[in-house]
């Protein structure tokens, strides 16, 4: 039993949630907090920084220092602020439409750049906040407002990006799978470089109104049928995989991190951050 | 039977009705049955069974549901 008392980090007086019901946001939400409370972090010295969305909302739910910045840009914002003050602890929110979209650029060179954030991505697979278009995770055949007969295009793997893309750690858990995910973000918590974990949420209004999943309840379900460990996947073939959700740690490496890199080229220098 | 061991005081189940959207979804995956959903929000039917895991609170996405 967890006897942490996650309500120290909330700004009750922002709720209820403006989250439909059923969204798996707030449980990713809880996840995050709880493993912030696993790691010791003091909510003065961390920073939750967010772009555009529904996930993006996070932030004001949150008693931290917090960052509710433009589309897309949530990893900018957070670089600047890693930059300027290294020893603060930084989680960045962001969505699917934000992070590989419009924002698609700055994640991916994060990733490269391997510095010190823990990259929260909430996968919805869908646009929630501005009516269920098509975003660059909808998988083929599912409906959006924007693919009334279904989305032709095949979806990224967001994990699978961070990883070509060089992040020291990327893990993927869903909204069912809550007491794992929240393992998976402490881990990325505590890793030194970019840490990408991509957590599956459901969007009952949008996504799955329309793609015949009458309940929330339903699409919880779902998830949980889909889920495959990361030991078991390996086992198993692409055709069998195909529509499967691999979850856990994928990747767990140390490379040079980019804050401390720059530090020491600094004393290399002579010179004082 | 109660699942409350004998020195063990009963658990606490708190839901925050103002906060509950009735989504379910502690209902569906409470592993004992204790929940139910009454005019649109959880409630509790068999505190009896409740064996203290918590999966409703960490599954509730509206932080209605807390178990002591």
């Amino acid at each position: 039993m967890d006897n942490f008392d996650y309500t120290t980090f909330l700004r009750e007086k922002k709720f209820p949630l403006i989250w439909c019901a059923g969204c798996g946001h707030g449980i990713i939400m809880k996840a995050i907090l709880r493993a912030v409370g696993r790691v010791g972090w003091d909510q003065n010295d961390t920073v939750m920084v967010s772009g555009i969305g529904c996930s993006s909302r996070m932030p004001g739910y949150v008693d931290m220092n917090t960052l509710h910045t433009t589309h897309g840009r949530a990893i900018p914002f957070a670089t600047g602020v890693k930059m300027a003050n290294p020893d603060l602890h930084v989680i960045v929110i962001t969505g699917d439409g934000d992070a590989t979209a419009i924002g698609g650029n700055h994640f991916i060179h994060a990733a490269r750049r391997n510095i010190d954030l823990t990259v929260v991505l909430l996968n919805n697979t869908i646009y929630g906040m501005t009516g269920g278009q098509v975003s660059p995770t909808t998988p083929r055949g599912k409906k959006a407002s924007t693919a009334s007969f279904g989305n032709v295009e095949a979806p990224f793997n967001i994990s699978g990006l961070a990883q070509a893309a060089g992040a020291s750690f990327v893990a993927r858990g869903t909204a069912y799978g809550a007491v794992q995910l929240s393992k998976y973000i402490e881990k990325g918590l505590l890793k030194k470089g970019l840490s990408v974990i991509e957590a599956m949420s459901p969007c009952p209004t949008v996504f799955g109104r329309r793609n015949k999943m009458k309940s929330p309840v339903e699409m919880y379900d779902e998830l949980r049928d889909q889920s495959v460990p990361v030991k078991k996947a390996a086992t198993m073939s692409e055709v069998e995989l195909e529509d499967k959700i691999v979850t856990g740690v994928l990747t767990d490496v140390d490379k040079p991190e980019y804050t401390a890199e720059y530090a020491k080229l600094i004393a290399k220098l002579g010179g004082s951050a | 039977m109660s699942k409350t061991k004998d020195n063990e005081a009963p658990p606490v189940i708190e839901i925050n009705a103002e906060w509950c959207k009735g989504c379910s979804i502690c209902i569906e995956y409470c592993p004992q049955d204790v929940l139910a959903l009454e005019n649109g929000i959880a409630v509790v039917v068999n505190l009896d069974d409740c064996n203290r895991c918590q999966l409703c609170d960490y599954r509730c996405p509206d932080y209605a549901i807390t178990v002591k």
